[in-house]
């Protein structure tokens, strides 16, 4: 395996931290001992075939799948103990279908967790505060009132990822934010990602099989391969990987290491 | 097949069943559980109350109606055969109150509400939505499930209790208008007939029907399987087991109730 560590990684202690996390369903081992390393206000992102376990290793951190075996630490603490809500409070995600609740006017959704909870506001408030995060992902306010159905996939797109930064958290999950989108539309969401990400300091971890998106969104990338971290370094290291299996990834090649029939 | 594996067979599907009974009893404990603690989401119990009660008022109205008019024809022809058609208050008012208004009203609310609770529930599973509830802080069970359970609990009695009024109207109204009953005597008959004990086991019987049927279609909706066919199948067995449970529930009450 190629390992090479970013300079950042070595200084900054890590937000997020996987050990040996392996998890199966029935036969199908996904995960077969990942090892990973996030530092505080970075952007990871994982690349990876459909069906290579991204997703399933996204939600484990977030304990909506539960691993075999393995650790997983969120900022020095291990997941699965303590407080659970604020540990979700800690974290905002944007859904790969954007997952927005279809009996909610717009707003509602982007305020969803300012209207209950511990995170608790006025209603007035709530409302406020997702008009002003409807604008920052260039929606106009006019879209607050109307129900998620009525929107494009590029708008809905839009409304999760201000849901997902509704409350500031300090570490945001991206599941394949360009899925379904026209190409200046995802170029449109890989900037807003990144920028989003840089203004708000927080730490990013985004899986993703569009090249694009990688080189707009990450300042370290890994590649998920086989149940294992296949090759991790600083995505201006990724073009000259030296790994046959980064290599065909990158070129979308059907000759290679990598099986295209899975 | 050899008897052998024939009782095996039969084993396996009896210890499957009972492993799902396990799993929909702990369901409904956390349900409960999650009802009487904070934090209460009092707007979804609202929606919920609309949804499940309010909704339902119409096609349990019209059920009720035809069923009451039917049973009040049945009787007068049946009682004609040995000279007992005066029995039609009587027989109507306890037909309805004791079994036909609770089973039938748990029976249209299992086809209007669980469905579409399980519809609805597994769709925000397929998607994604329950998911996203859990990561913005928010318990589904506590969320989805127990405003919907709740509002089974508490409107489902009163819409037996309506079913059971309408009914009796239906019966009454084909009586007076088209078999010849004097209106005051058969309304005098219908109340001195009913006893305090026929009423309120038949609001028991609604609660209960009540809680199977949204519990039912939550349950479903959670264990959903992926994609549209996921969707319909959750939504199909709903509706099977939560008529099914309904009538084997109104059979074990009514012996509870009425054998003793």
């Amino acid at each position: 395996m190629t390992q090479s560590q970013t300079q950042t990684t070595d200084q900054i202690p890590a937000m997020i931290k996987l050990e040996n996390v392996s998890k199966s369903f029935g036969d199908n081992a996904v995960l077969k001992g990942v090892d990973l390393q996030i530092a505080r206000g970075t952007s990871m992102v994982i690349i990876g075939g459909s069906g290579t376990g991204k997703s399933v290793m996204l939600k484990s951190v977030l304990g909506l799948i539960q691993q075999d075996s393995g650790r997983i630490f969120v900022d020095g603490n291990e997941t699965g103990s303590g407080d659970r809500d604020a540990f979700l409070a800690r974290f905002g995600m944007l859904f790969q279908g954007a997952a927005l609740f279809d009996s909610l006017p717009v707003w509602q959704n982007v305020a969803f967790r300012l209207l209950r909870g511990s995170l608790k506001r006025p209603r007035d408030e709530a409302r406020e505060i997702a008009i002003d995060k409807l604008r920052r992902v260039g929606l106009k306010a006019d879209v607050a009132d109307r129900l998620p159905a009525e929107l494009s996939g590029g708008m809905q797109k839009r409304v999760g990822l201000a849901r997902a930064i509704a409350a500031d958290p300090e570490i945001i999950f991206f599941d394949e934010p360009t899925t379904g989108l026209d190409p200046i539309m995802s170029g449109v969401i890989n900037e807003l990602i990144r920028e989003i990400v840089v203004e708000m300091g927080a730490t990013a971890m985004t899986i993703t099989h569009d090249m694009s998106s990688v080189r707009v969104i990450s300042d370290n990338v890994a590649m998920l391969h086989g149940g294992k971290i296949r090759w991790t370094g600083p995505v201006s290291d990724m073009d000259a990987s030296g790994d046959p299996y980064v290599e065909q990834f990158i070129s979308g090649s059907a000759e290679g290491p990598i099986e295209s029939v899975r | 097949m050899t008897p052998f594996a024939l009782l095996a067979r039969l084993g396996a599907a009896v210890l499957g069943l009972m492993a799902s009974l396990g799993r929909i009893t702990l369901f409904t404990l956390s349900a409960f559980s999650h009802m009487v603690r904070p934090p209460y989401y009092a707007r979804e119990v609202l929606n919920a109350l609309i949804q499940v009660g309010w909704m339902s008022l119409p096609v349990v109205g019209l059920t009720a109606i035809f069923t009451g008019g039917a049973l009040a024809l049945q009787i007068y022809a049946g009682g004609a055969r040995f000279n007992a058609e005066a029995v039609v208050p009587q027989i109507v008012a306890i037909g309805m109150v004791r079994e036909l208004g609770p089973v039938l009203v748990g029976l249209m609310i299992a086809a209007r509400v669980t469905s579409s609770i399980a519809a609805e529930i597994a769709t925000m599973k397929v998607t994604e939505q329950i998911d996203a509830l859990v990561t913005l802080s928010t318990h589904p069970m506590k969320y989805l499930v127990a405003p919907r359970v709740l509002a089974g609990l508490l409107t489902v009695p009163l819409m037996v209790g309506v079913g059971d009024i309408i009914g009796i109207m239906g019966g009454y109204l084909v009586s007076t208008k088209s078999l010849g009953f004097n209106p005051a005597s058969y309304m005098i008959n219908t109340v001195n007939f009913l006893a305090a004990h026929d009423i309120y086991t038949s609001l028991l019987k609604g609660a209960a029907f009540g809680v199977i049927a949204t519990v039912m279609g939550c349950y479903y909706g959670m264990q959903s399987g992926r994609g549209a066919q996921g969707v319909g199948r959750a939504t199909k067995s709903s509706v099977e087991a939560a008529a099914v449970l309904i009538l084997a529930t109104n059979f074990v009450l009514t012996g509870v109730f009425f054998s003793i």
